[in-house]
């Protein structure tokens, strides 16, 4: 019971990490391997913020939400498009984009290790113990779980239910017939692109607050954020939280039974089941 | 009564809750020239497509000399004998014309390699009237000299199952001509083709036997001059009164 | 056979270079012996790296894996095989990984191939770690052998040389033109008869080998083998950028980047060593950016613009109906 419901609040934030990616991948069509750099760069922020001028990290979100939207935006425009105009297929831009973000990946984490050396960081919020059925758990595991519920339940009440919203879930499935109903593409796609990236770095601050933390950690939560975002199906909103719980379970798992060291390759076995059986995604309809 | 060459069994094809080919059955003898034929969107391509692999089919068998091919991969069907041209041509295009079809050659049912391929594919180009244009990239290439390294390429696998998707579809009258002869001379020389058209014509002067299909369903089966006459045949086409 | 003269003249002139380049270590030593390892060393991983990535547009960041793999090979054995039989258990350990790693995404589309890469050194590091500290007690492993910089230098030569060799083979070879043709339309591959993940998986085998052996070949360098150090992510990143660098459409494209480069990160790690993260970043934006074809490819495109026949589309690989 402690096993699952540690998996269960992990797996809260790792929803809200693969949401980011998935709107970015997605409806932006660009693999953006720089994805856990955003979300490093969001915890060292709310640690700066919150250990230099004592912001707490919940209301860090509200600087550190739109900061991350506008810089993403601005990485879309000036670094994205050109490759997007110049791509004559969906292949070539896969390609030009994953070796586009490493850069970015790299530059990013290089000038954090920069600012920040190469240490491991934490600090001490709501470090108190919070008893659920019985179980204690760190209330800031808790609080972060319940902020990521919030936030991807607004992402899809914008989803599903604004005109905006559906913009984007048109433009995922289809940006040539998008076009046609007079969606703006490239605009769409830049906005879910900062969207994303906001996404991701509100899940660096809530990771932040119960995490430990260091600048190059950042490769393997973009792999735990692909893995999510394939076994949910890409674009997969329902997809990716089932599969987010699913890993944060497993990770969970496999850490308090197995070994601590061996998370990566719980993600890795998850990840080859997938592959195995279900490439198309958990709820993802078999390619014809 | 012999082994037909290739036997649809109740071949079914549901895309989710859309049934792109319904049971369908019918038989292809060796060394016959078979249309396939119906309105757009009847299921016709999607029948090539379980044919040649490009599709697996949702149920039903597909047996090639009685060996079943249904769902197998595409490449595995066209080593066993199964070649095919595509609806919009598709050439390889940073590759000569003959290194084109030295590809059916290689890889195909044929499986030559060397001196014998090359050699193969250029009579074949000469076959098709390609005769001195062998290294000419294809990217510079006219519509219709595509479409004949298509068919060079398809026939350089020498495939048991020889399917034309719209070969013929795109060229000019006196085009056509040659392509229609073309057609009629493969299949003098024994080969069994199954073509998708939409130039009745085409279909009336060469092939001795066609089916229709409309709707994912087979409504005619029989002598092409009968089943182009057939009320039902002229429906489909056509369109009923109340869904005119 | 007939083989094209240009081709044969090619290979004459290859294989002239590298007798003049194995006489390297008798007319220098130190420093500048040990920089010529390292690039010798990074022309034959990246030359292996295009191999694959080069034909398939597959972005294999599994080369540190590779390395991990073959530093490893010798590190378990070393006390109780003579080398030789070392490298044979590195190349059998590298085709296999690349085996494996094949059958689980290269039957997929390529972006899977690309993630599961991207972790893979990591992991395999993790795993070793694991069973080292589980079952074998300590995590480094001693590797002391009486092989100098100068056996190494001759050693990745040699390999070097086989895997130009290889790759002449390979492009002469069925194997080669089913490449060329996956590489123009998938879809007409797989109609022709190509066993499209067949042919990448044997290429992804062959590369993973390669490197597995020039990771073989580098441990006795290490006297100290840590999975930290055996499998550096940053190794798999070094390779992308050099061979894509110099380019990858022809087959001594990757040489071109390999020198310049592997001269530029000596003198970056040897006086910024914190600013490495950032100059790589910087080097894989500007090959996007400035030189998305490569040092070779710019010049080939420049050349033709100037010749009247336009070759038309080089095509690449387009993932069919995602």
């Amino acid at each position: 019971m402690l096993i699952l419901l540690t998996g269960l609040l992990l797996g809260g934030t790792y929803t809200l990490i693969a949401l980011g990616l998935t709107l970015q991948y997605g409806v932006a069509r660009i693999m953006n391997l720089a994805n856990g750099e955003t979300l490093v760069a969001a915890c060292f922020v709310t640690f700066w913020l919150y250990t230099g001028y004592g912001i707490n990290p919940l209301l860090g979100l509200l600087v550190i939400g739109p900061g991350a939207f506008v810089i993403n935006w601005l990485i879309y425009a000036w670094l994205m498009q050109p490759l997007v105009k110049r791509a004559r297929n969906r292949g070539m831009l896969e390609v030009d984009s994953i070796l586009a973000t490493f850069g970015l990946l790299f530059l990013f984490q290089g000038l954090m290790l920069q600012a920040f050396g190469g240490s491991y960081f934490n600090y001490e919020f709501l470090a108190r113990p919070f008893s659920i059925m019985g179980d204690s758990f760190g209330l800031n595991r808790v609080v972060a779980c319940v902020a990521a519920a919030v936030i991807a339940a607004a992402l899809y009440v914008f989803l599903y239910h604004t005109d905006r919203g559906t913009a984007v879930r048109a433009v995922a499935v289809d940006p040539r017939a998008a076009r046609l109903v007079a969606i703006d593409v490239r605009r769409t796609a830049a906005f879910a692109f900062a969207l994303g990236g906001a996404i991701t770095a509100c899940a660096g601050t809530l990771l932040s607050t119960f995490y430990t933390f260091n600048t190059s950690m950042g490769v393997l939560f973009t792999m735990k954020a692909l893995i999510i975002v394939i076994m949910g199906g890409v674009g997969d909103i329902r997809g990716a939280v089932l599969a987010a719980l699913v890993l944060g379970l497993t990770e969970t798992l496999v850490a308090s039974l197995l070994d601590p060291g061996l998370t990566l390759a719980a993600n890795y076995a998850l990840f080859i089941l997938v592959l195995l059986f279900r490439p198309q995604g958990i709820f993802g309809k078999r390619p014809a | 009564m012999s082994v037909p060459l290739l036997a649809i069994d109740r071949v079914r094809k549901a895309f989710g809750g859309l049934v792109a080919v319904n049971d369908v059955s019918f038989e292809v003898a060796q060394g016959e020239l078979l249309g396939l034929i119906g309105p757009n969107g009847s299921g016709k391509t999607t029948m090539l497509n379980l044919i040649s692999g490009a599709l697996s089919p949702t149920s039903g068998n597909i047996l090639l000399s009685g060996q079943p091919i249904a769902g197998l991969a595409a490449h595995k069907i066209a080593r066993i004998g199964v070649a095919r041209t595509f609806q919009l041509v598709r050439v390889l295009p940073s590759m000569s014309a003959v290194e084109n079809v030295v590809a059916g050659a290689v890889f195909g049912h044929n499986r030559l390699w060397g001196g014998e391929a090359l050699t193969l594919a250029r009579e074949l180009l000469a076959r098709v009237g390609l005769k001195g244009r062998e290294e000419i990239p294809v990217a510079a290439m006219t519509y219709i000299d595509q479409k004949r390294i298509e068919l060079a390429r398809a026939l350089a696998s020498n495939p048991h199952v020889l399917l034309l998707d719209e070969w013929l579809a795109g060229l000019n009258p006196s085009e056509l001509r040659i392509g229609m002869e073309l057609i009629r001379e493969i299949s003098a020389q024994g080969r069994t083709i199954i073509m998708v058209e939409h130039v009745m014509d085409a279909i009336r002067s060469l092939c001795q036997r066609c089916v229709v299909m409309n709707s994912g369903a087979k409504i005619a089966d029989g002598i092409s001059a009968s089943v182009l006459a057939d009320p039902e045949v002229v429906r489909a086409y056509l369109g009923d009164d109340d869904d005119a | 056979m007939n083989i094209p003269r240009n081709e044969l003249l090619a290979v004459g002139a290859g294989l002239a270079g590298a007798a003049v380049l194995a006489f390297l270590p008798l007319v220098t030593e130190g420093f500048w012996l040990s920089v010529s390892v390292n690039i010798m060393l990074y022309a034959a991983i990246c030359t292996a790296w295009a191999l694959f990535s080069g034909p398939t547009h597959l972005v294999s960041l599994a080369s540190a894996a590779f390395f991990g793999v073959g530093t490893y090979s010798v590190a378990i054995f070393i006390d109780v095989l003579p080398f030789p039989a070392l490298v044979l258990i590195a190349v059998a350990a590298g085709a296999l990984l690349a085996i494996l790693v094949g059958l689980a995404t290269l039957r997929l589309s390529g972006v899977y191939f690309v993630i599961f890469t991207l972790g893979l050194a990591e992991l395999m590091g993790q795993i070793v770690t694991w069973v080292q500290t589980n079952f074998g007690g300590t995590i480094g492993l001693y590797i002391f052998t009486d092989l100098t910089e100068a056996h190494l230098y001759w050693m990745l030569l040699a390999l070097t040389v086989i895997v130009f060799m290889t790759g002449w083979l390979i492009n002469r070879s069925r194997l080669g033109l089913a490449l060329r043709i996956i590489g123009n339309d998938e879809a007409v591959a797989r109609h022709v008869g190509v066993d499209t993940a067949r042919a990448r998986i044997i290429l992804f085998a062959v590369s993973g080998a390669f490197i597995a052996v020039a990771g073989a070949i580098m441990a006795p360098r290490y006297s100290y083998i840590t999975p930290d150090a055996a499998f550096n992510p940053m190794t798999s990143f070094l390779v992308v950028i050099m061979a894509l660098l110099g380019g990858t459409r022809r087959l001594w494209g990757p040489l071109v980047g390999v020198v310049p480069f592997t001269l530029v990160m000596d003198f970056i790690s040897g006086h910024f060593p914190n600013q490495t993260a950032v100059i790589v970043g910087i080097a894989f934006l500007a090959i996007v950016y400035v030189l998305p074809d490569g040092v070779t490819g710019q010049l080939e495109s420049l050349f033709r613009r100037r010749r009247p026949t336009d070759q038309g589309l080089l095509a690449t690989t387009v993932e069919e109906g995602r």
